[in-house]
């Protein structure tokens, strides 16, 4: 095996820049439902805490690769690089948003970049992403796919059957696993055989016959590295894998679910409200991605504070024009539903 | 020159003609392309022509999926009633993911699955499901009943950039009809009048369509001239040319395999209700499958399912009233 590069430093400052623009775009979700009450409906998910995760496993591919995710699905258009402003315009149902307002966010796709879109049903997406590797094997072109879904999705036929076959017919895909501990409220070793036994998740990939690895997915240079030789070996037509990374959803898993018109909101994590178990929580925050990773680049050298400072004012800047350009936008009209059919 | 061959050879020739002629089309299933021998494979290799294991949920995402990429797949599920183990991705995923997307992608599937199998296949083999897909806007719904339409229609339905549920009677299969040997395209969206007559119009799809000319072949003995008109497609449903043929009878006989209340004929009547009342000489009447599951024993699944006599009847009850 190939010994495994470490990022240069344009690699890391990127995805500190990338981690630090999703974590920023998630807070300003999060604020919206206090500080402009009523623009966000239904439900939205956010991604703070999978910042490591995403980022590193996205610097892990090439432009013309493919991404699917699910419906907890920002943090990655927004490393692929899709405007902030069309995301949040879309998250607000505005004719400007990326899909004209049709899909919100858990619908949120950019093919242009790559991704491909997702599923608001727990691991339906897998199969479509296991079918545009099939699509590329056809083609006989070298791109791979990146899969993402959580650890409550691998409990669905969709998972099984999916891996299934990609093992059986060896196609280019990895499939990322977020284990980020919770099954929406339910805690994973409540619902999940291999985390009641005290076994990584990862191990359902022997099930499967392909390589299945546990990665620390608050640490970026971890998920690179192992994606990095994943998506290697997909691209070889070697056959997938199945990554497991574990990180700590930092939010609660969405905003409450309430008929109008109760006001929507976040509420705190699941571990303080339904556990009464804050001392968890905290522990967590503790060992957060960002901060830890800030840390290390000041520790390596790789950026002083000032270009830290920079990258986070950015962010909050540009997220800032994000949620003006949403708020100014129109609403769409009717004609917007006319795309129904190709 | 038209020839003669059976339903089902007229939708493999449909695959396979489209297969040559477009090598984005990929065809896949349980249970076929065996072995190194069998046609399909010799003619476009394993990469296009591949088995799967019995995962419908992966079967019918994968296509969704490989669409995302630019293949265009033919789903081979064998009957609707496995469909149904992974319904999600045709309802919920396949017809929604343009739409949610704003139209930035394309749906090029044709999710191929058999229905209908009346010939002792009891509970769950035998059913009519199309009222199901008929409630994902975002769907194309085609149910062919002659050789002909069933050859144009698949090669409809695989150039169409949407999803097609295309849905072959098992009991048609081996029925012969003449198909035109040029390039036979049958428009999604357009029905056929199988049979012109002016006393009375008989709706009807898939097999019902052959009980249809078989009924009204009666009634010509008696002196009643029953025009036969087949949708052919489900969704989108050409109401008009249905509504020009009950305009120029008056009277309306619906008959549908499915049970009454999840039938294309309770939509169709309701269509007629609401846009043709004024040509109506008489309610219309339907000829539906009964409320019940379709049950195992031979007199039972005659008695819950229609039949040409259910459709003289039904005619004559509409001339009387």
């Amino acid at each position: 095996m190939e010994p495994l590069p470490y990022p240069d430093r344009d690699r890391l400052l990127w995805m500190y820049r990338q981690m630090v623009r999703v974590r920023e775009f998630e807070d300003r979700v999060k604020r919206t439902f206090h500080e402009h009450p009523g623009m966000i409906r239904g439900h939205t998910h956010l991604g703070d805490g999978a910042e490591a995760t995403i980022v590193g496993a996205l610097a892990a591919l090439r432009p013309d690769d493919y991404v699917l995710a699910t419906y907890r699905c920002h943090g990655y258009l927004l490393t692929l690089g899709t405007p902030p402003a069309q995301m949040m315009a879309e998250i607000y149902g505005k004719a400007t948003g990326l899909c004209k307002g049709l899909g919100g966010s858990m619908h949120l796709a950019d093919p242009t970049r790559g991704f491909l879109g997702t599923s608001g049903i727990v691991a339906q997406g897998i199969p479509h992403a296991t079918g545009a590797a099939f699509g590329i094997q056809v083609r006989g072109t070298d791109q791979v796919v990146l899969c993402f879904f959580g650890d409550g999705a691998t409990k669905q036929g969709a998972f099984h059957e999916s891996l299934n076959v990609a093992s059986l017919w060896k196609l280019p895909i990895v499939y990322v696993l977020e284990n980020n501990r919770y099954q929406a409220y339910t805690r994973v070793e409540m619902e999940d055989a291999n985390a009641a036994a005290g076994e990584p998740l990862a191990v359902k990939a022997r099930a499967y016959s392909m390589p299945g690895l546990t990665v620390d997915g608050t640490d970026p240079i971890r998920v690179w590295q192992e994606v990095s030789t994943a998506v290697a070996r997909a691209r070889r037509g070697e056959g997938p894998t199945l990554i497991e990374a574990t990180f700590y959803r930092l939010s609660a898993h969405g905003n409450i679910i309430v008929p109008p018109p109760v006001p929507l909101h976040f509420e705190e994590h699941e571990a303080i409200t339904v556990y009464k178990d804050p001392a968890e929580y905290e522990a967590a925050r503790q060992w957060e991605p960002i901060p830890r990773f800030r840390a290390l680049l000041r520790e390596l050298g790789v950026a002083v504070e000032d270009e830290l400072r920079d990258v986070e004012e950015a962010a909050r800047a540009e997220m800032e024009d994000a949620v003006r350009f949403a708020l100014e936008s129109p609403w769409p009209e009717a004609q917007a539903l006319e795309c129904l059919y190709a | 020159m038209p020839r003669e061959r059976a339903y089902i050879e007229a939708i493999n020739e449909a695959i396979v003609e489209e297969m040559q002629r477009d090598p984005s089309v990929v065809f896949y299933g349980q249970n076929i392309a065996l072995t190194d021998e069998d046609p399909m494979v010799k003619a476009f290799g394993r990469q296009r022509v591949r088995v799967t294991p019995i995962s419908e949920t992966a079967e019918m995402g994968m296509a969704v999926g490989a669409a995302l990429v630019g293949l265009r797949p033919v789903v081979e599920l064998l009957m609707t009633d496995f469909m149904l183990v992974g319904l999600d991705q045709v309802l919920n995923e396949a017809a929604r993911m343009r739409f949610k997307s704003g139209g930035q992608v394309a749906m090029p599937i044709v999710f191929k699955a058999g229905y209908g199998f009346a010939a002792g296949w009891s509970v769950q083999h035998t059913n009519c499901w199309y009222s199901l897909f008929l409630g994902a806007p975002g769907l194309k719904v085609v149910a062919p009943s002659t050789a002909a339409d069933a050859k144009g229609l698949m090669k409809a339905a695989i150039r169409d950039d949407n999803p097609v549920v295309y849905l072959h009677h098992y009991l048609l299969t081996l029925v012969p009809g003449e198909v035109p040997d040029d390039d036979h395209v049958v428009p999604i969206g357009l029905a056929d009048v199988k049979r012109a007559g002016d006393d009375v119009t008989i709706v009807a799809t898939g097999w019902m369509v052959q009980h249809a000319l078989t009924a009204a072949q009666q009634l010509a003995g008696e002196g009643i001239q029953a025009e036969v008109v087949d949708p052919r497609t489900l969704a989108p449903l050409d109401t008009a040319t249905i509504l020009r043929s009950v305009e120029k009878t008056g009277r309306v006989v619906l008959v549908d395999q499915a049970p009454r209340h999840a039938s294309v004929a309770a939509l169709i009547a309701a269509e007629i209700a609401e846009a043709g009342f004024r040509a109506l000489k008489a309610p219309p009447r339907l000829v539906t499958a009964l409320d019940y599951p379709v049950p195992y024993s031979k007199p039972l699944e005659e008695h819950v399912l229609p039949s040409v006599e259910k459709i003289v009847q039904a005619v004559r009850g509409v001339l009387a009233a």
